[in-house]
């Protein structure tokens, strides 16, 4: 699949974001004043950020809202839904706790539920996809929802928490890629089952259909970079989970944390990259690709 | 909403042949053009007189090589379109109810005023039917000539998709697979058409009907040499005199 930009920095920020969010509704901590503003301000900015660029992605930005009415049947929409309630039902907690150092827990508890699920909504968007084996799985919402808690137990400076969710972190990357890996072969997709050509012999590409390329071989079967994989799996591996994690644990203050915080981030968007560079589309097949 | 709407008795679709199929690409153009100047926006090209030629098409035909157990490779024209799936994955994914499957005949359409362009609804499809036009950004893809099929304007014979109706082999039918005695279900049945890629569960209303196994000669005819050889027997008129005259010398 097409690892855009967009969609990479969308699903990496707004993760990241919502992840703090989630900690900061369930009060892990409960800043106050200045400190809340900063807080509250990074978890809404990131996932604004985040949502902004996914509408970047879109042929028709301008049409974006009726993305919100779909949510019965769709998972994009659900997403949207969801986000949009999420920072709804948490703006009482915030503004309590910038303006009147107070705390509003039943808004914070709910907008915390709310951004858990729609970290949940955006990974279903890709879990729920059939066409494409590897996302087809467990891991997906599994790598979602740890990546935006660690990621978020990072920036709450809970190094505790950070220290608790990074090696999930790490264990759900490791596994999405080793399980991921077996998928597409488990999904049974072949050229033969594709052109149910099969009873009669192998299949092979003989002509393209066009002589140029499409839409559908820029999106959905995009090959480049798979050859460096596993060297951008260590990659993600070493700067998502493993120097945060050293950093936070040599310095729990906040000469640790805002280095850890970045090198988290560029770990997650190498991630994110190979989530979808890696990811094989069935309709490939017709192409002769993977 | 774009829930899928309850199975509805008349499923129309279409059945390739893959047998008769001679890859002549007709189908493509007779699809580009007709839904280029009709319904909905035009099929865009990018850098259509340049060196990398590109563009949306609603149907492309593919060709394969099948290289059996024994015996020789046999190459296999094969035309993709929209199969206008029963269990359609395009359509509950979509997050504005663009993407629907219409109730009355289960033609899976996209409402391009209420499109995004987000391309869910092709990352959905097992089959690459739907592509993203780079110019207008929004989703195109096979409507079944819903502007062909039911238009009273046009002669009765012009009320089938474009596809089918410039087809030169008959390598391709349109009707109703919902019913089973139509001309498109018992041909279904009598040549064994089947689904692509149903592990995937789309239930795909378009059928392929596979080739048929190729005949093969009994004994050789005995003398093929004589079947090669120009003859002058039984040649008749001015011909055959001359011919006889001139075997004399």
């Amino acid at each position: 699949m097409h690892p855009a930009p967009s969609i990479i920095a969308f699903t990496a920020l707004s993760g990241l974001g919502l992840g703090l969010l989630t900690y900061l509704g369930f009060g892990a901590v409960t800043p106050r004043g200045w400190s809340a503003f900063l807080w509250f301000g990074l978890g809404y900015g990131l996932t604004l950020t985040g949502l902004a660029a996914s509408a970047l992605h879109l042929g028709r930005p301008e049409r974006a809202l009726r993305a919100f009415s779909q949510w019965r049947t769709s998972w994009l929409s659900r997403e949207a839904v969801l986000a949009a309630l999420a920072l709804l039902v948490l703006a009482p907690h915030a503004a309590g706790l910038v303006f009147w150092g107070r705390a509003v827990p039943l808004a914070g508890m709910a907008g915390a539920v709310l951004c858990l699920a729609t970290i949940l909504a955006t990974s279903m968007i890709y879990a729920q996809l059939r066409t494409v084996p590897r996302w087809n799985h467990w891991t997906t919402p599994a790598v979602f929802l740890t990546a935006a808690l660690a990621g978020g137990a990072i920036l709450t400076a809970r190094v505790e928490l950070a220290e608790l969710a990074l090696p999930w972190l790490a264990l759900t990357l490791a596994l999405h890629w080793i399980l991921g890996d077996r998928q597409f072969a488990r999904s049974g997709q072949s050229p033969e089952t594709a052109t149910g050509l099969g009873p009669l012999g192998r299949v092979r590409q003989l002509e393209p259909p066009h002589t140029g390329p499409n839409y559908l071989l820029r999106e959905m079967a995009y090959v480049v970079g798979r050859r460096h994989r596993m060297k951008l799996r260590v990659i993600a591996m070493i700067l998502a989970c493993l120097i945060p994690a050293l950093l936070l644990g040599l310095w729990p203050g906040w000469p640790g944390l805002i280095p850890a915080a970045f090198s988290h981030l560029g770990g997650m968007l190498a991630a994110r990259w190979l989530f979808f560079a890696e990811a094989e589309h069935v309709m490939g097949l017709y192409y002769g690709r993977r | 909403m774009t829930a899928l709407p309850p199975p509805s008795l008349k499923k129309l679709g279409l059945v390739i042949d893959l047998d008769t199929c001679v890859g002549c690409h007709a189908c493509v153009i007779a699809c580009k053009g007709w839904n280029t100047e009709n319904y909905g926006a035009p099929l865009s090209d990018l850098d259509p007189y340049g060196a990398e030629p590109e563009g949306t098409f609603l149907n492309r035909v593919h060709s394969y090589e099948v290289t059996p157990e024994s015996g020789a490779p046999v190459t296999v024209h094969f035309p993709k379109s929209c199969l206008h799936c029963e269990d359609a994955p395009c359509v509950p994914v979509c997050p504005t109810g663009a993407s629907y499957k219409r109730a009355e005949d289960g033609i899976v359409l996209v409402n391009e005023d209420a499109c995004i362009g987000c391309g869910l609804c092709a990352w959905a499809c097992p089959y690459g039917a739907r592509e993203l036009d780079a110019l207008v950004g929004v989703m195109k893809k096979c409507t079944l000539c819903v502007d062909r099929i039911y238009n009273e304007a046009l002669p009765e014979r012009d009320r089938e998709p474009a596809c089918v109706r410039t087809c030169p082999s008959g390598a391709r039918h349109f009707g109703d697979l919902g019913d089973p005695e139509s001309a498109v279900s018992r041909l279904v049945a009598e040549r064994g058409g089947i689904d692509l890629m149903p592990d995937l569960k789309a239930r795909p209303v378009n059928k392929y009907l596979p080739p048929r196994p190729r005949d093969r000669l009994q004994e050789a005819p005995p003398d093929l040499a004589q079947l090669c050889e120009p003859g002058t027997e039984g040649l008749t008129g001015f011909l055959g005199w001359v011919d006889r005259t001139l075997s004399r010398f």
